[in-house]
C-alpha cells in the first residue's frame, strides 16, 4: 500500500494568551519578558492558603472569540481542577474547564487554493497557563531544571477543533485564520515567538473511505506556522511508512525537533494521565446573563473573513491582496482610511503592500500605529501622481522622504522643486535640444532601432533631472522625430 | 481482613498517582486500613440518588469575579525565601525525565 | 487575674482604665509559661510581638481612641492560619520550615480590630483528626484531664481558651474540628455558615467544607469575634457578599416562641448516656425559657459520615498535591529524579492519617471509581442538605448533641474508623454548609465536659447565637474552670 491510500486526519488544539492586564486568577501582571519570578504572588505560585478569583475580562474575551467563530456560549459554565504532577504547575493541578466549558460547537472557514472549507470547532474554554522550565541542556538529559513562575496563571483560551483537517496545509490555513481572528478581536496579540499562540496537533491516518479514526498521535508545542507544517508533514510520512510496514501506531505524545526535523517520542508514561477532574470548589460557577452575551455580540468588529470578502467585492482587490491587508486590524484600518481619502483602492493597496510594508519594521498594529506616514499622507501622495504633479517614479523618492521626515508630500515636492515638468512649450524646447545633440541616434531610430527612442527619452529625463512628464515626452518625441 | 475492598495493585497505582513512596509494609497496612474504611463507606451504595444533583458548592453563589486591575506582585526575595533549592532567581528541581 | 476574664469583661477593664492591654498580655504569657508545658496548646509563643502589639493598644486606650471591643485582647491562632514572617507548619513535618510571606484575611481583620497575637496553636496535621494526636509535633492535652485529648483538629485552640491561656482563639471546622473540641473542653466553639468568613490564607484541607471560627468562654464573646472576622473578601470567591448583621443586637432576644427541632437520628445506640441526658436536659431548659420544641427527622444522617469521608479526602488529595518539595517546605534527599524526590518527600513529610486520606481521596477520584465514590458522595450530600432545608421549614433552630461521647484518653482510639465516628453529629452540618455552635451543657460524673450543639439556617448565626446565649445564661456551666495547678505569679 502506498501513502496515497491513506487519509490524513488532523485536529488542532490552539492555546491563546488572552491580552488582559492581569492573570487569570490573581492581579499579577502578564507582560512578557519580566525578570524571573518577579510577577508572582501567593495565588499564582500556589502557596498554602491561597485562593483563585476569576478575572472578568478573560470571560469577556473568551465570549468575544467564541461568538466570532460561531460557537454557542454556555451561559452556565464552570471551572474544574485537572490533576497531574509537573514542576511548572505550582498546585500540581491546573484550573481549567471540563464538562461545562465556556463555549462549544463553532466553526472556522479556511480558504486554500481558491477553495473554501469549513472546519468544526469542538469547544472553547478558559484555563490558567503554567510556568516556564529551563533545562540544564535538553529535557531528556538534564540533571536539573529551573522554574520561573511568571507565566503561571496567565489566562489561556483553548480552542479545540474537530478532526476535520485533512492536510498539513489545511492545518496551517486554519491556524492562520484563527490567529487573524483573535488578533483582530484584540483578545490575543498572536505573537508566536513569545508563545502568545501555541498549538498541539493530533494526527492519525486511516485507509480511505474508512469511517473510524486511526490511532492518533499528539504533537506538542508547535509555535510557528513553519513548525506546524513541517512537523505534520513529517508525522504523516512517518505514520504512513509505519503502516505500510505493517506496524501498529502507538498512541503517544511526540515533540517536534526543529533542529533534526523530526518528531520525537516523549518518554512514554507507565500509565496514561488520569486527570481526576472535579468542579473547582474555590470558584462558584458562572451563570452569565444572556444580555451580557448579546452586548458583546453587538460590539464585535467586522471579522477578517467578512472584511476580506468586502475588500475583494467592493474594492476589487485580489483575494491575495485582501488576505495580506487583513492580517491585522491596524493594517486593514489604514487601508480603508487611505481609500476614503483617495478612492483608488488598487493603487492604495499596491503602495501599502509594496512600498509601505517594505519600510515598516513589522505589520502588526503597533508598527502601523507608529508609522510616520498617516493614511491621509499616503492619499495625498497618490493624488499628486494622479493629477500629474509628479511621476510614479518620483513618487517613490518622495515617499521615502515622507517616511524619513514625516513631512507631507506636497511640502516636499514644492520645497525641492520636484514637480514634473509638464509644460509642452518648456519640454518642447528640451526635446529640441536633445534631438539636436544626437543626430546619430535619430539615424538609428530611422533605421528601426527601437532602443533609440528609449535613449532619447532618457536624455530628456536626465536633462530635466527626472522631472519631465514621461507621457508628454513620448508624445513630443513622437511628433518631432519624424519632422527632423 | 475479609475480602479486601481494594486490591494491592490498586493501592500501588493510587500511591503512584498520589506521589507517595510506600514501603512494602506500608502497602500492606494501607491496603487493610483503606479496605476497612471503604467497607464502611460502601453503605452509600444503598442510597437512591437517581435524579439528585451533586453538591459542589455548599451555599449557592454564582458569577464571583474581579476587575482586570493589577495588584503588586510579591518581591522576588519573598517568593524564593521558602524554596528548598533556589538557584539565583529560579527554583531548582532535580532531573525531570527518569533515567 | 486578667486571664480568667471573658473578652467583654476584659474590654470593660481596659475602658475603665483598671488594666492595660500590656497587663493582659503579660498575664497570659505568664500563664502560658506556667501551664502550657503540660497542656501543650501552643506550637509557638510570639512573646515579643505580643508585647509590642499590646503596647500599641495601650497607647490607643490612653489617647481615648480604642479600635473597638477587640482592641488589646490577647488571642491566638490555629497553626494553619498564615501569618506573615511567623512559621506556619499546619501540624506537619512537610511545612516545618514554611514561613508565609503574607497574612490570612482573618488575622488581618483581627489585627485591624487591635487584637494581640500570643502565638500559634497545635492541631491535627492538615486539620485531619479529632484528637490532635495526629500532630507531627506533640499531642495537646485536655485541661480538664491531662491524660485525655482536647478533641481535634483544633485541639490547641480549644485547650488554650479552656485553660485561660488566651481570651479567644481561632480554629477551623471542616467536619467538626471546632465544635467537637469545644464540647470536649467545655467552652464555646462556632462553625459559621460556609462562606461567612474568608478562607484566604487558611491552609486548605477540604475547600468546600473548611470554615474558620472562634473559640471563646461565652457566647457573647463569640459574637464579638465573629463580628470582626465575618464578611466578604475580594481574595476569596466563596466568601459571600451577604451583609454582616450586628451580632450583639439580638443576642439577648431570648427564645420565647422560637421553634426548636430535636433530630431523632441524633440520639443513637452506643452514645454516652450521660451525653444524652445532658442534651435532653438542655432541651428542657430551652422549653422552660419559652421555646417550642418538636421532633424533626434528618433521615440521611447515617450517611453523612460516609459521604464526608469521601468528599473531604478527595478535596484534600487535591489541595495537598502541591506539597512536593519544589517550592516550599520539606525536600527529602535520596531521590534519583523529581518523581522520586517528591514521593519520598511526601512519604516522609506526611503522617499516617494524612497519607491515608490522600490515598482514599485519590482513589475516590480516579478513573473508574469517580462516579461510584466521589459522584455518589456529592449526591448524598445534596440529600443531607435537603433534610435540613425541609426541617427548617418547620423550625428556626435545631438542638442536638455535639458528639456521641466525651474526651477519651490519649491513645485510646487507635483505629481510624473509630476516630471518625466522633464526627457523626457534626459532619452533616458541615456538608450542608450551615452554622453550628457547641456550648457547655454539663459534665459527666468524672468531671468531663459535655457540649450541646445549636444549628441554624444559612447565614442565620444571629438565631444560633441567640438560642445558645439564652441557654448559657440560664445555666452556669460556662463559669466553671479546669483545676490546673495555680500559676506561680
Amino acid at each position: 500500500m502506498s501513502a496515497a491510500d491513506y487519509e490524513t486526519v488532523i485536529g488542532l488544539e490552539v492555546h491563546a494568551h488572552l491580552l488582559t492586564r492581569t492573570k487569570m486568577f490573581c492581579g499579577c501582571a502578564t507582560t512578557f519578558g519580566a525578570a524571573p519570578n518577579t510577577q508572582t504572588c501567593p495565588v499564582c505560585q500556589g502557596m498554602p492558603g491561597s485562593l483563585p478569583v476569576i478575572n472578568r475580562r478573560t470571560v469577556e474575551f473568551g465570549i468575544r472569540a467564541a461568538l466570532a467563530i460561531g460557537c454557542r456560549v454556555n451561559l452556565q459554565n464552570r471551572f474544574a481542577r485537572k490533576h497531574y504532577y509537573y514542576p511548572d504547575m505550582p498546585k500540581n493541578y491546573q484550573i481549567s474547564q471540563y464538562e461545562e466549558p465556556l463555549a462549544e460547537h463553532g466553526s472556522v472557514e479556511i480558504e486554500l487554493g481558491g477553495e473554501r472549507r469549513t472546519i468544526g470547532v469542538e469547544r472553547l474554554h478558559l484555563e490558567e497557563d503554567v510556568g516556564k522550565l529551563l533545562h540544564e541542556g535538553e529535557l531528556a538529559t538534564a540533571r536539573s531544571s529551573q522554574v520561573d513562575y511568571n507565566r503561571a496563571g496567565v489566562p489561556l483560551m483553548e480552542i479545540v477543533s474537530r478532526p476535520d483537517l485533512r492536510s498539513p496545509e489545511e492545518a496551517v490555513a486554519y491556524l492562520r485564520t484563527l490567529r487573524a481572528i483573535v488578533v483582530f478581536l484584540g483578545v490575543c496579540d498572536g505573537n508566536m515567538e513569545e508563545g502568545s499562540l501555541r498549538c498541539d496537533a493530533n494526527v492519525s491516518l486511516r485507509k480511505r473511505a474508512v469511517a473510524i479514526l486511526g490511532t492518533k498521535v499528539e504533537i506538542k508545542n508547535l509555535n510557528s506556522f513553519r513548525h506546524v507544517q513541517h512537523a505534520l508533514e513529517y508525522e504523516v510520512r512517518r505514520q504512513g511508512q509505519a503502516l505500510d510496514a505493517g506496524e501498529r501506531i502507538v498512541q503517544e505524545t511526540r515533540l517536534w525537533d526543529p533542529e533534526r526535523l523530526r518528531t520525537v517520542s516523549m518518554r512514554s508514561k507507565e500509565f496514561a494521565h488520569d486527570y481526576r477532574y472535579f468542579p473547582e470548589p474555590d470558584l462558584p460557577p458562572l451563570d452569565l446573563p444572556a444580555a451580557s452575551v448579546d452586548e458583546i455580540r453587538a460590539g464585535l468588529p467586522e471579522l477578517p473573513a467578512a472584511r476580506r470578502r468586502r475588500f475583494v467585492e467592493a474594492h476589487g482587490l485580489t483575494p491575495y491582496e485582501a488576505d495580506l491587508l487583513c492580517q491585522g486590524r491596524g493594517l486593514a484600518d489604514y487601508f480603508e482610511a487611505a481609500v476614503r481619502a483617495h478612492p483608488k483602492p488598487k493603487a492604495v493597496a499596491n503602495w501599502i503592500l509594496n512600498e509601505l510594508l517594505r519600510e515598516l519594521p513589522g505589520d502588526d498594529d503597533k508598527a502601523i500605529a507608529a508609522c510616520p506616514i498617516p493614511p491621509a499622507g499616503l492619499a495625498g501622495l497618490l493624488a499628486l501622481v494622479d493629477d500629474g504633479t509628479i511621476s510614479g517614479k518620483m513618487a517613490k523618492d518622495v515617499f521615502e522622504k515622507m517616511y524619513r521626515t514625516g513631512e507631507d508630500a506636497r511640502s516636499i515636492v514644492t520645497r525641492e522643486g520636484l514637480a514634473q515638468v509638464a509644460d509642452a512649450g518648456e519640454l518642447g524646447a528640451v526635446v529640441d535640444q536633445v534631438l539636436a545633440a544626437h543626430p546619430q541616434v535619430i539615424e538609428d531610430w530611422r533605421g528601426g532601432k527601437k532602443a533609440a527612442l528609449g535613449f532619447l527619452v532618457g536624455q530628456v529625463m536626465k536633462s530635466t533631472q527626472g522631472k519631465a512628464n514621461p507621457a508628454l515626452v513620448n508624445r513630443l518625441l513622437g511628433e518631432k522625430l519624424p519632422k527632423v | 481482613m475479609s475480602e479486601p475492598r481494594i486490591s494491592r495493585e490498586d493501592v500501588q497505582h493510587v500511591a503512584r498517582l498520589a506521589r507517595l513512596e510506600l514501603s512494602a509494609e506500608d502497602l500492606v497496612r494501607m491496603q487493610a486500613e483503606l479496605s476497612n474504611i471503604l467497607a464502611y463507606i460502601d453503605k452509600l451504595r444503598s442510597v437512591d440518588t437517581a435524579g439528585v444533583p451533586p453538591t459542589s458548592h455548599a451555599v449557592p453563589l454564582t458569577n464571583v469575579m474581579r476587575e482586570d486591575e493589577p495588584r503588586p506582585s510579591l518581591p522576588l526575595a519573598d517568593m524564593l525565601a521558602n524554596a528548598p533549592d533556589a538557584a539565583g532567581d529560579f527554583f531548582r528541581v532535580p532531573r525531570i525525565v527518569e533515567e | 487575674m486578667l486571664a480568667a476574664l471573658t473578652l467583654d469583661a476584659l474590654g470593660a477593664r481596659f475602658r475603665a482604665g483598671e488594666a492595660t492591654p500590656s497587663d493582659a498580655a503579660r498575664d497570659h504569657l505568664a500563664r502560658i509559661e506556667a501551664h502550657d508545658p503540660r497542656v501543650r496548646a501552643f506550637v509557638a509563643v510570639t512573646r515579643d510581638l505580643a508585647l509590642a502589639q499590646a503596647a500599641e493598644a495601650d497607647a490607643r486606650f490612653k489617647a481615648g481612641k480604642p479600635l473597638g471591643p477587640l482592641d488589646g485582647v490577647p488571642i491566638a491562632l490555629k497553626d494553619l492560619f498564615c501569618t506573615r514572617g511567623i512559621r506556619t507548619a499546619v501540624g506537619s513535618k512537610i511545612l516545618e520550615t514554611f514561613v508565609p510571606p503574607y497574612d490570612c484575611t482573618a488575622y488581618q481583620r483581627l489585627r485591624a480590630a487591635g487584637a494581640v497575637l500570643l502565638g500559634k496553636l497545635n492541631m491535627d496535621e492538615f486539620a485531619m483528626g479529632s484528637s490532635t494526636e495526629n500532630s507531627a509535633y506533640f499531642t495537646t492535652r485536655n485541661p480538664w484531664d491531662l491524660d485525655r485529648v482536647p478533641g481535634g483538629s483544633s485541639g490547641g485552640s480549644s485547650a488554650a481558651v479552656a485553660a485561660d491561656l488566651a481570651v479567644a482563639t481561632l480554629g477551623t471546622d471542616t467536619g467538626g474540628s471546632i465544635r467537637q473540641p469545644a464540647a470536649f473542653c467545655g467552652i464555646v466553639g462556632l462553625k459559621p455558615t460556609y462562606g461567612r468568613v474568608s478562607r484566604y490564607g487558611m491552609v486548605a484541607f477540604a475547600s468546600s467544607l473548611d470554615q474558620a471560627g472562634p473559640f471563646t468562654k461565652t457566647v457573647a464573646d463569640t459574637a464579638r469575634v465573629l463580628q470582626v472576622i465575618a464578611g466578604a473578601d475580594p481574595m476569596d470567591s466563596t466568601a459571600a457578599a451577604v451583609p454582616v448583621p450586628d451580632y450583639m443586637a439580638g443576642l439577648g432576644g431570648g427564645v420565647k416562641g422560637l421553634r426548636i427541632g430535636i433530630p431523632r437520628e441524633y440520639f443513637i445506640d452506643g452514645m454516652d448516656p450521660e451525653v444524652e441526658r445532658a442534651v435532653r436536659a438542655a432541651v428542657e431548659v430551652l422549653r422552660g425559657l419559652g421555646a417550642r420544641t418538636e421532633e424533626v427527622s434528618l433521615p440521611h444522617t447515617e450517611y453523612g459520615l460516609a459521604a464526608y469521608y469521601l468528599i473531604g479526602p478527595a478535596e484534600a488529595s487535591s489541595n495537598l498535591a502541591r506539597y512536593d518539595g519544589v517550592k516550599y517546605g520539606l525536600r527529602a534527599s535520596g531521590g534519583r529524579d523529581l518523581v522520586e524526590m517528591s514521593s519520598k518527600t511526601r512519604a516522609a513529610g506526611f503522617g499516617r492519617e494524612v497519607q491515608r486520606r490522600i490515598m482514599l481521596g485519590t482513589y475516590a477520584l480516579s478513573a473508574g471509581y469517580h462516579d461510584a465514590y466521589y459522584g455518589q458522595a456529592q449526591r448524598v450530600r445534596t440529600l443531607v442538605a435537603r433534610d435540613f432545608q425541609r426541617a427548617f421549614q418547620d423550625v428556626d433552630a435545631i438542638v442536638a448533641p455535639t458528639t456521641p461521647g466525651v474526651a477519651f484518653k490519649v491513645g485510646e482510639k487507635a483505629d481510624p474508623l473509630q476516630m471518625y465516628l466522633n464526627d457523626v453529629f457534626t459532619v452533616p452540618v458541615s456538608l450542608a454548609g450551615l452554622p453550628g455552635i457547641s456550648v457547655p451543657a454539663g459534665f459527666t460524673r468524672e468531671g468531663l465536659p459535655i457540649g450541646v450543639q445549636v444549628v441554624g439556617r444559612a447565614y442565620d448565626e444571629a438565631t444560633v447565637l441567640r438560642v445558645a446565649h439564652a441557654y448559657e445564661q440560664a445555666t452556669d456551666w460556662h463559669t466553671r474552670k479546669p483545676a490546673l495547678e495555680a500559676a506561680p505569679r
